[in-house]
């Protein structure tokens, strides 16, 4: 298969929240979420019970995956930044370490500027954070399946979601 | 790809409804999101042209209950059939758990599902899969209507490496939840002995 399954541990996903829980008070945002680049939510911060963070999260990757396409029209890689200026609110979205994605929601509490700013010095945290995490996966899968919680699963288990 | 997320204790899967225009991919996803309770779903959303012709994707959010203590969630696409929209299609494979190819029975048709067919196989190697060995469910959609071809050809034409196969009318909803379950099924089946 071309992608390994992402899996994410309690102690990444704590680092993870804590770096965009800062980046929400560094650049003045209204929500920030981390987006798998298949469409699953990751994690968000601040206002998110506002949001449809579901739907958000899914068309954030369908756009990040279109913009992806045309960039490769063009001769270009990706685009890594994508920004979408509306009357109150705006959207930041740009791509961290090639594989999720950071989406940041603002008003005119804060800027543009600020928030590029801010998100350039988060990304490399969470780079890092999303490296070593991939290593842990990789390395956990190595020494076999037992802490895996579906490698016990019986057929009973599978018909039971749907009695 | 799936994601697992221990610190929520979640499971995610994508599924893929595929097929050629009009065959009732969109349809499929309504039926479903009809006929499911509130805290099962979410918002559906579909990106359509004026004439409800899906432009880029339909998504339905689906929370399945848990297994294991594990929440288990499908995230449900479809693709845009018509023919003109094939780098759309590409992008939705990104990632996918598993595929459900929606035929139409009409026999007119039957040239509109090949290609769509091999579309799919084509679109999915691009993206480094190989469709036999994704979870992978097949079905004849319109069944109620007249002048279908009979099963047996269908399959014939359609489903050469005897994956499940399903009788459906969509618009009844008769067909849409065993398709579904079916696939679901595949899905956490591989999942179990993939890792």
């Amino acid at each position: 298969m071309s992608n390994p399954t992402l899996v994410m541990y309690d102690e990444e996903f704590q680092e993870i929240n804590e770096v965009i829980g800062r980046l929400l008070k560094e650049a003045n945002a209204k929500v920030i979420f981390l987006v798998d680049k298949n469409g699953q939510l990751i994690s968000g911060v601040g206002e998110t019970e506002r949001f449809d963070t579901t739907s958000l999260a899914s068309l954030t990757a369908g756009n990040i995956a279109a913009t992806g396409g045309l960039a490769k029209l063009i001769g270009e890689k990706e685009f890594s930044i994508l920004f979408h200026e509306g009357e109150k609110d705006n959207l930041h979205i740009s791509i961290v370490g090639g594989r999720v994605i950071l989406v940041v929601l603002f008003d005119n509490r804060s800027s543009l500027g600020l928030v590029r700013l801010r998100v350039k010095k988060s990304s490399e945290e969470l780079s890092g954070i999303f490296e070593k995490l991939l290593i842990k996966s990789e390395e956990r899968e190595k020494r076999g399946s037992a802490d895996f919680p579906f490698a016990e699963i019986t057929d009973d288990d599978i018909d039971n979601l749907f009695s | 790809m799936s994601f697992i997320n221990y610190a929520s204790r979640e499971i995610n899967c994508k599924i893929v409804y595929y097929g050629p225009g009009l065959c009732g991919k969109t349809t499929n996803l309504q039926f479903i999101y009809q006929k499911t309770a509130a805290e099962a779903k979410g918002k559906m959303i579909s990106l359509a042209t004026e004439t409800e012709r899906t432009l880029f994707f339909d998504f339905l959010p689906l929370s399945l209950g848990e297994i294991r203590g594990f929440k288990t969630r499908f995230h449900l696409y479809t693709v845009p059939g018509q023919v003109f929209y094939d780098a759309s299609r590409k992008l939705i494979l990104k990632g996918v758990d598993g595929v459900v190819f929606v035929a139409d029975s009409q026999d007119e048709r039957i040239d509109a599902n090949i290609e769509s067919l091999e579309n799919l196989r084509i679109n999915l190697k691009e993206q480094g899969y190989d469709l036999d060995k994704l979870p992978y469910i097949v079905q004849y959609n319109k069944r109620d209507l007249p002048g279908v071809m009979s099963v047996k050809e269908l399959h014939s034409e359609l489903n050469p490496t005897n994956v499940p196969e399903f009788e459906a009318c969509a618009t009844t909803g008769e067909g849409v939840f065993e398709t579904l379950k079916a696939i679901a099924k595949l899905i956490l089946i591989d999942l179990k002995k993939g890792k």
